[in-house]
């Protein structure tokens, strides 16, 4: 689905909200004083020694005083202009409050300071009967709550933000005609920096369209990247994404008890029904948890903890409550618990898989197998647990590498040359006698035992990974004794060097 | 003759498995086991007594689980002390990648995760890296598997003493010297010298085999070691 978004455009806010508190309170009182919304007036707040205008409601600016004007200038145009105090971080809390207030809208409401507020409004309009009525409706509540606002509608941020503050009527943008609607447009609307703005004016480009066919290397060039990031978002070429003044509700789950709970019992019941209602849930959204959390809040004021993983997303009641009975026991109830918690931390997307008909053994893929992985897993911990993919090196011990159950293969296993099915976890010293350098060895002693080599296979040199480790070479055999043992010896380092050693690695099937 | 084999072997309460019978290229082998099939969905039990020949019991037994896994199945291994080396398991066609290998620090564990993977259809086959294992936990095993027509493999290295299991067989797999291939020096094919001990509606014998080419072949005429006497257990 296309992303439509909205931009609210405050004009006027704090004053606005002076204006409304002024008429509560006037309402409440019955005082007869003149409305603050039909006169002019500033705010101020001192600013290096002097107090200089803050915000200015529309009446004032009609007559020409702006923010940023020195309050005695403005006071010699107009001797009866009202002045307020101007409160520090109202901007943020008003927005923060109407953000909330948006709720009602859209799920995804995010501030704009100074003096805007984004929705994400994807697939919300039609529930007010299209993109016209849901603006509109917009636009009408915040006018009756008595803020002066604009808004936009558009297919990106960028697009909505500039129609909303520079735009013509009307303000909704079709689908897919964002481009054209930015044309006309004056380059403020790109969200630029003051010196890029000001630089485009000098240049005489005082509308979108006159640049935007422009060779982008030379746009880039002389305006920076910021720039061109602003262009493509109001594009759409670039993702923009806003963040919500409430985050997407996480995945919990809350059981408060009437009576605490001490039973082993009682516990496994308040689970079992705190993960059948998250399970209904993450099915219903397609989703399958990662990690589950499952706290009880004693009566003492203690949290009692227990939690779980998974190797691919489950919704499966019966598969994760038996990963949480192994640890239940953990569970310390003492005096009683009086609220359980179930939290999934992380989720990720979980599609139904067709039913098969019969029960193969699915391999890798099998949905029971991952569920028995995770059971190991939770009983001897997840490091117990290895499956191994091949890697490209040429050293044995590095010759493979551990991986996830679900990695794929990214190089194939060798099988140029053989390598024994026992490996020693570290080589082990042997005592040799080989008859001319670079022959396989004809005796070797391990662990006191003397085997006379019949056959022998080599050498392989593997060379050491330099990149990686410093260190001498080996020269692989393969070797078989008189009872027709195999086993894989090497020596590091050159015969002639006198410092070379052997060293058995190996056994061969 | 075969006909009145089999219908004696249902009367001894020898259930056939119904999934389909997988070639285990095992040659002459096949005619020990009752029905000339290999067991599957259940618990086998392989000796070793020292790491040589674990070695070879693992090659042999790689050569069983290539053919049990085929091309997609996956198969767990559990140890408490793995030595095995991953990369070389393809020279036995089978795909390391899809084993995943279970590494616990006590035997015991070993035991638990043995039966907790044995109850799962999803594998092809498990193995297990125990020292001892005893009857009562052989018949746990045997028990799961029965359920989940899952075929398990025991690796005894270095055991203690010497049991009666509910295993349905039990194999002693030592090292053989190999043979020259076409009178070139070096190392020849893996061979083993095969002895199955003990099948449950068998016949024990002894082979010597070879694993060339991806199978498993006999080195010559099977070794008329075998004594004819049927041995009944479990």
């Amino acid at each position: 689905m296309a992303s439509r978004f909205v931009s609210i455009w405050f004009r006027h806010l704090t004053t606005d909200w002076f204006a409304i508190r002024q008429l509560a309170v006037a309402k409440h009182s019955g005082e007869a004083k003149p409305l603050l919304k039909d006169l002019p007036f500033v705010l101020r707040a001192p600013s290096h020694g002097r107090m200089v205008i803050t915000a200015a409601n529309a009446i004032a600016e009609m007559k020409g005083i702006a923010p940023g004007m020195v309050l005695a200038d403005a006071r010699a145009l107009f001797p009866d202009l009202e002045v307020l105090d101007d409160k520090p971080d109202l901007i943020e809390k008003l927005l923060k409050r109407l953000a909330l207030w948006c709720i009602r809208f859209t799920p995804i409401v995010a501030i704009d300071p100074p003096d805007g507020l984004l929705l994400d409004v994807t697939g919300c309009t039609h529930l007010w009967g299209g993109d016209e009525r849901y603006l509109e409706e917009i636009v009408k509540k915040l006018n009756a709550r008595g803020y002066d606002v604009r808004a936009a509608l558009a297919d990106t941020l960028g697009v909505a933000w500039a129609m909303a503050r520079y735009g013509n009527e009307p303000l909704v943008v079709a689908p897919g005609q964002h481009i054209e609607a930015l044309l006309p447009l004056p380059p403020e609307a790109l969200r630029l920096e003051v010196e890029a703005v000001e630089r485009l004016h000098k240049l005489g480009l005082h509308q979108v369209r006159q640049f935007i066919q422009m060779p982008r290397p030379s746009l880039r060039r002389r305006f920076g990247p910021q720039f061109m990031m602003r262009l493509d978002m109001a594009l759409g070429q670039e993702m923009e994404g806003i963040e919500s003044v409430i985050p997407i509700e996480p995945y919990q789950e809350r059981l408060p008890c009437l009576e605490p709970i001490v039973t082993a019992t009682g516990i496994g019941i308040a689970l079992q029904q705190l993960l059948e209602t998250l399970c209904l849930r993450l099915r219903h959204e397609q989703k399958g948890l990662r990690t589950a959390v499952f706290k009880g809040y004693r009566v003492d004021g203690k949290i009692e903890q227990i939690d779980i993983g998974t190797n691919r997303p489950s919704h499966h009641v019966a598969h994760l409550f038996k990963l949480f009975e192994i640890k239940l026991p953990t569970i310390e109830p003492a005096l009683g618990i009086e609220l359980f918690v179930l939290e999934a931390p992380k989720v990720e997307d979980h599609y139904a898989q067709q039913e098969q008909m019969w029960e193969g053994s699915g391999g890798l893929e099998d949905e029971r197998l991952s569920e028995l992985i995770d059971r190991l897993a939770v009983k001897a911990g997840a490091q117990a647990i290895h499956r191994y993919v091949p890697d490209e090196h040429y050293w044995p011990e590095r010759s493979f590498k551990p991986a996830t159950l679900q990695e794929k293969l990214t190089t194939t296993w060798r099988t140029d040359k053989l390598r024994p099915l026992h490996l020693l976890p570290t080589p082990e010293r042997i005592d040799v006698t080989a008859p001319i350098p670079d022959y396989p060895p004809m005796l070797f002693r391990h662990q006191g035992k003397l085997h006379k080599i019949v056959k022998a296979d080599g050498p392989e040199r593997i060379e050491q990974e330099w990149w990686l480790q410093q260190g001498q070479h080996r020269d692989y055999y393969r070797v078989e004794d008189e009872e027709g043992y195999r086993y894989w010896l090497f020596r590091l380092g050159h015969y002639h060097e006198k410092t070379y050693q052997w060293f058995i690695h190996g056994f061969f099937a | 003759m075969a006909a009145l084999q089999t219908d004696i072997l249902r009367l001894q309460g020898f259930k056939p498995v119904n999934s389909p019978a997988v070639d285990m290229g095992l040659g002459p082998i096949r005619d020990a086991f009752p029905n000339a099939t290999f067991p599957l969905g259940a618990v086998h039990e392989f000796l070793s007594d020292k790491t040589e020949d674990t070695t070879a019991t693992g090659g042999f037994m790689a050569g069983l689980l290539s053919s049990l896994m085929g091309s997609s199945g996956a198969a767990l291994w559990i140890s408490s002390s793995r030595t095995l080396f991953p990369p070389a398991l393809k020279s036995f066609g089978i795909q390391p990648d899809r084993f995943i290998f279970v590494d616990l620090q006590k035997e015991k564990d070993v035991l638990w995760a043995m039966d907790e993977a044995l109850k799962c259809g999803a594998l092809a086959a498990v193995v297990g890296e125990l020292q001892e294992i005893s009857f009562t936990a052989s018949r746990r095993l045997q028990l799961a598997v029965e359920q989940s027509q899952v075929t398990g493999f025991i690796l005894r290295n270095r055991y203690r003493h010497l049991n009666t299991t509910a295993c349905v067989s039990r194999w002693k797999i030592t090292s053989l010297p190999s043979e020259p291939v076409d009178d070139l020096p070096g190392i020849g094919f893996p061979t083993w010298r095969v002895e199955l001990l003990r099948i449950r509606n068998g016949r024990s014998g002894v082979w010597d085999m070879q694993w060339r080419d991806g199978k498993l072949l006999p080195v010559y005429k099977s070794l008329s070691l075998s004594q004819g006497q049927q041995q009944k257990t479990g």
